[in-house]
């Protein structure tokens, strides 16, 4: 039953078991906090509500239970921080890319996006570079990483199945990365509002067993060098 | 048992009021006449914003249909009744901004901050009556300025209430010229006309508060309208600048956001945000305030921990300005500077559940009235604690690569906007509205209105949590364009016809409110046996307020005290028991 | 000298009041308003800097393009302006009408001029071509220079109302709170200048 599900989509790349393990923790510690607080409010409604002959109890406060309130949120959200720093670090940190990446450029524009391959050779500039329209194929447990570049607006590259979110900045050169790590096809949306086009910015991203990947960039290189 | 103690003589002034009709109602330096203008105003783009809200939840609910009653929308919007791709940007753009900008910002506090200031620190009047008299002219211009938009060439904005560049900076990535440029000159006025009350705000209650109104006897609802007037002051300011350089940008081939020249997209999401999160403390912290005061009032206790509540407000009004890179995390900006607004952003969730943790102390063992105005002040407490906690998930930067721009967010903003924002003025509004217009309103019609605004509230925006969760990216035409969106459909629809449903619960408050103020029974001066200075003085005050200045004895909230007999003992009251001095004994 | 202020004086917070900022609600006021006007320039200057500091060659050396001797006459003219200002003050509070009206004369037109000149270099600018178009260095000097302008006109009109009412004798050593209210704001728009000029002709 979607509608009342909590559960997240099943991930398709390395970062989804990073990503969707803190998102459950969060999930599990602000549903403890949520069924507290609301049953609390609840309760305290009816056991207190206004009754003939009783009076309300006269106080100003507690400092041991702000002590205790202020503590456990503070240390609560601090851990989720530290938590939550560390896998930041594993996706975004400065040396996060691993160094056998496989190099893409994507230029994001209204209202596409141009996936430049670097073929065969894995060089950028050289005569066997090809791009494709609304099409990224990456093979499967492989980390890849995507020189993300914008035409005139930003737009931003979201393949929700691989948790990857990046805007893309006209003026800017930035790295985003991922490893799949199951074969199959996956969307790609735009992920900022980028004019009147901006919804209909799809792509599909491929995922490739490493032979068929090879295929596939075999073919589409002999297509490029015979055009 | 305390009896009354004689009037003491003070300096008084006569309350004379010999002012035509236009300078008594239309041009009125009156501080209660300028925040029912400003109540009148809002209420009135509250529905705006509603209204594009339902034509923007049709196109969500059935794509490419057309709207009923659509037929009136010119071609340029929805030809034959279908909305167009770029009228919906315009939608979305709008909503936002009326509601952000015209609506929940001046109810909060253009109006509350008018109204409640002068009243409950026991002042006659604001310190600049005339300057507050040109806040309010100042806004009418922004927004006949604003409404403009809808009927210029090229259509309104279409860059979402955030304006981000460079897509607002140049008329050719939208179509849209004109529209943009109103958005920009309207909100530098409107940003002027919230300095000038800021100034007002923040002057009166240093200066203004009666004698034995000492900081720590001011009302949680002062003490949060006075920290968001210096955030006013201070952030307003910056949106202000943003918007010139982007005026130049769109009119004068200025290049600050336009990389063509050097120029930095990402600076314009730096300015806006470093004024927007502000903003949204702005849009929260007097909401707070007013439902501590409800609470109170409903629990018939003292607000629990008072002294933490103060240290709160404060601290969500100095922490809200480091951390608006969260807005940001997925900009491209530097992931270590990203990291750091992290942790300031999960710190700000602590001052926050101190707030609601108390707000839960003071019902704790009171005796509660479920009236009207406590019945939305506890759903305002409900729902922000829905809206809070969904904010830890984007607080983690990880977790908001997957969620950010998505229905998650918006699910996020309206459960602390509507259910925390509009349920708290909402409970204001039934609270104050006997004050205002010397007439009650109807109980039982509040009470419907809260059922049903509280049940259909739920159930428009709660599933846009699961919306998100699947990936629904936000401000997007049609979402049956990607596989993975089209099983939601169902879901957008139940969202839609409930959102509708919600739209027409609403003609039970305009009822409520316009028949009160000509048939409700006539108020007292105290009808909800409270302890606040506005209390003293007639329903609804004369102009000056009081004949002779209050003075001031005891804290805010003394409900049930065992000094007095009544369960309420108001903050003007003197006992005849010598009272300790205040500051000798803890907390007076 | 000290000027003493009578008790009961509007000069004073009012007395049927709790213990406020120790100063009358005019000068609390203006000084708040000033505290938003440093955030309005903080945001144009905050983005000149890092527009600056990102782009450094969009910059020509000091001096290529702007007027510095022009224009350093004109910071002079204005800092003479703060002066003529602290002069009317201080006659404000002795209660000399004749050298107030004349010192308040002074700083108007030592002000108009600062707009005059401003005016005329805009003029000479945009006739050689530098407009705010012209790059980042045009976009930031004419946006910061010219608020800046817009905020010392609007000073000049509000010290022409205070003029005209110093010369209908409104201000008094018992009520010159005009007087020192628009003083406050006119020293804050020369201190910006100081820095402006400073930050966008002299570096």
């Amino acid at each position: 039953m979607d509608w009342i599900s909590w559960m997240l989509p099943p991930g398709a790349s390395t970062f989804a078991r990073d990503i969707d393990w803190l998102y459950y923790l969060i999930l599990v510690i602000t549903g403890i906090a949520f069924v507290v607080v609301e049953v609390g409010l609840i309760w305290f409604l009816v056991k207190y509500r206004a009754r003939p002959g009783r009076k309300a109890h006269y106080t100003h406060g507690n400092n041991t239970a702000e002590i205790i309130w202020t503590t456990i949120p503070a240390v609560t959200v601090v851990v989720i921080g530290l938590l939550s720093g560390g896998v930041w670090n594993n996706i975004r940190g400065r040396e996060s890319v691993p160094a056998d990446a496989i190099p893409y450029r994507v230029h994001a524009q209204q209202f596409e996006w141009n996936v430049t391959y670097p073929g065969p050779d894995g060089q950028f500039d050289t005569p066997d570079d090809f791009t494709r329209r609304n099409q990224l194929h990456v093979p499967v447990d492989r980390p890849v990483v995507v020189e993300l570049t914008a035409e005139e607006v930003i737009h931003s590259l979201g393949i929700p199945a691989f948790r990857v979110k990046q805007d893309a900045v006209p003026g800017m050169r930035i790295r985003v990365w991922f490893q799949a790590t199951t074969p199959g096809t996956y969307e790609i949306g735009c992920a900022e509002l980028c004019g009147l086009g901006h919804y209909k910015m799809r792509a599909v991203v491929t995922v490739h067993s490493q032979a068929e990947y090879d295929r596939w960039l075999g073919q589409q290189s002999t297509i490029a060098a015979s055009q | 048992m305390a009896t009354i103690a004689p009037p003491v003589e003070h300096a008084g002034h006569p309350l004379v009021d010999d002012r035509s009709f236009i300078r008594k109602y239309i041009f009125s330096t009156d501080h209660k006449i300028i925040g029912i203008q400003f109540l009148l105003m809002s209420l009135l783009f509250l529905l705006v914003g509603g209204a594009l809200a339902m034509v923007m939840r049709w196109q969500l609910g059935y794509p490419g249909r057309p709207l009923p009653g659509g037929g009136v929308l010119p071609e340029t919007m929805a030809p034959g009744g279908v909305v167009l791709p770029e009228f919906y940007n315009s939608l979305v753009t709008m909503h936002g901004t009326f509601m952000v900008f015209f609506a929940i910002m001046p109810l909060l506090v253009g109006v509350f901050g008018n109204y409640l200031i002068p009243l409950k620190i026991g002042a006659p009047d604001m310190a600049f009556p005339r300057l507050n008299m040109a806040s309010f002219w100042t806004a009418v211009p922004a927004g006949i300025l604003m409404v403009a938009g809808f009927f210029v060439e090229g259509g309104h904005a279409s860059a979402g209430w955030t304006g981000y560049a460079p897509l607002s900076a140049d008329p050719e990535y939208t179509g849209v010229s004109a529209g943009q440029q109103l958005w920009c000159l309207s909100l530098i006025i409107l940003g002027l006309s919230s300095i000038l009350g800021a100034v007002n705000y923040i002057s009166t209650v240093i200066n203004l508060r009666a004698p034995g109104m000492t900081w720590f006897r001011l009302p949680l609802s002062i003490w949060s309208l006075f920290i968001t007037a210096i955030l006013v002051l201070l952030a307003m300011p910056i949106l202000s600048g943003a918007l010139i350089m982007l005026l130049f940008d769109q009119t004068l081939g200025t290049h600050f956001f336009l990389p063509a020249e050097g120029g930095q997209p990402i600076l314009w999401q730096h300015l806006f945000w470093f004024f927007g999160h502000p903003e949204v403390y702005i849009l929260i912290l007097p909401a707070m305030g007013m439902a501590s005061d409800v609470i109170a009032n409903g629990s018939r206790k003292p607000i629990f921990g008072y002294h933490s509540m103060v240290f709160a407000i404060m601290s969500i009004g100095f922490l809200g300005w480091i951390v608006w890179g969260h807005h940001m995390f997925q900009s491209g900006m530097n992931p270590t500077l990203a990291t750091s607004f992290m942790i300031s952003t999960m710190l700000i969730a602590v001052p926050s559940a101190i707030k609601v943790f108390n707000w839960l102390g003071t019902m704790w063992g009171g005796s509660i009235r479920l009236h009207v105005p406590m019945l939305h002040a506890t759903a305002f407490v409900a729902m922000f604690v829905i809206g809070g906690l969904s904010g830890v998930f984007m607080a983690s930067t990880p977790v908001d690569i997957y969620i950010h721009d998505t229905y998650f967010i918006v699910a996020h903003l309206h459960y602390v906007l509507f259910g925390g924002s509009l349920f708290a003025i909402f409970a204001a509004i039934t609270f104050w509205y006997p004050k205002m217009f010397g007439r009650m309103m109807s109980e039982r019609l509040g009470k419907i209105h809260f059922g049903l605004t509280f049940i259909f509230y739920n159930m428009v925006f709660f599933p846009m949590h699961q919306l998100g969760l699947h990936g629904h990216m936000r401000r997007i035409y049609d979402p049956s364009i990607y596989d993975f969106l089209k099983p939601l459909g169902g879901l957008n629809r139940f969202i839609t016809i409930s959102a509708f449903l919600l739209f027409a619960t609403q003609i039970l408050f305009m009822i409520n409110f316009i028949g009160s103020w000509f048939r409700g029974r006539k108020a007292s001066n105290n009808p909800w046996d409270d302890t606040g200075l506005e209390w003293t003085t007639p329903s609804p005050p004369p102009h000056g307020n009081w004949p002779v200045t209050p003075r001031v004895y005891h804290r805010p909230y003394e409900f049930s005290s065992p000094l007095v007999e009544e369960d309420f003992l108001p903050q003007d009251r003197e006992l005849d028991t010598p009272p300790a001095r205040a500051g000798s004994a803890p907390g007076h | 000298m000290t000027h003493a202020v009578t008790e009961g004086s509007v000069m004073l917070p009012a007395a049927e009041a709790e213990q406020g900022a120790g100063v009358y609600n005019e000068k609390l006021g203006m000084w708040i308003f000033l505290l938003s006007e440093v955030m309005f320039f903080t945001a144009l200057i905050g983005s000149y800097i890092i527009l600056r500091f990102s782009n450094p060659a969009a910059w020509p050396a000091p001096g290529a393009v702007l007027n510095i001797p022009v224009t350093a006459v004109n910071t002079f003219l204005l800092i003479c302006s703060s002066v003529t200002m602290v002069k009317a003050f201080a006659n404000a509070q002795d209660g000399d009408q004749r050298m107030l009206r004349i010192w308040l004369v002074l700083t108007v037109l030592i002000g108009a001029s600062f707009v005059g000149i401003q005016a005329f270099e805009y003029n000479q600018l945009i006739g050689h071509g530098f407009l705010p178009s012209s790059g980042l260095y045009g976009s930031t000097f004419y946006t910061m220079t010219g608020f800046h302008g817009f905020h010392v006109t609007m000073g000049v009109l509000c010290m022409i109302y205070v003029t005209a009412k110093a010369f209908r004798g409104r201000y008094t050593p018992d009520d010159y709170r005009g007087v020192e209210v628009i003083g406050l704001y006119w020293h804050f728009v020369d201190l910006v200048w100081i820095i402006l000029f400073t930050i966008v002709y002299l570096i």
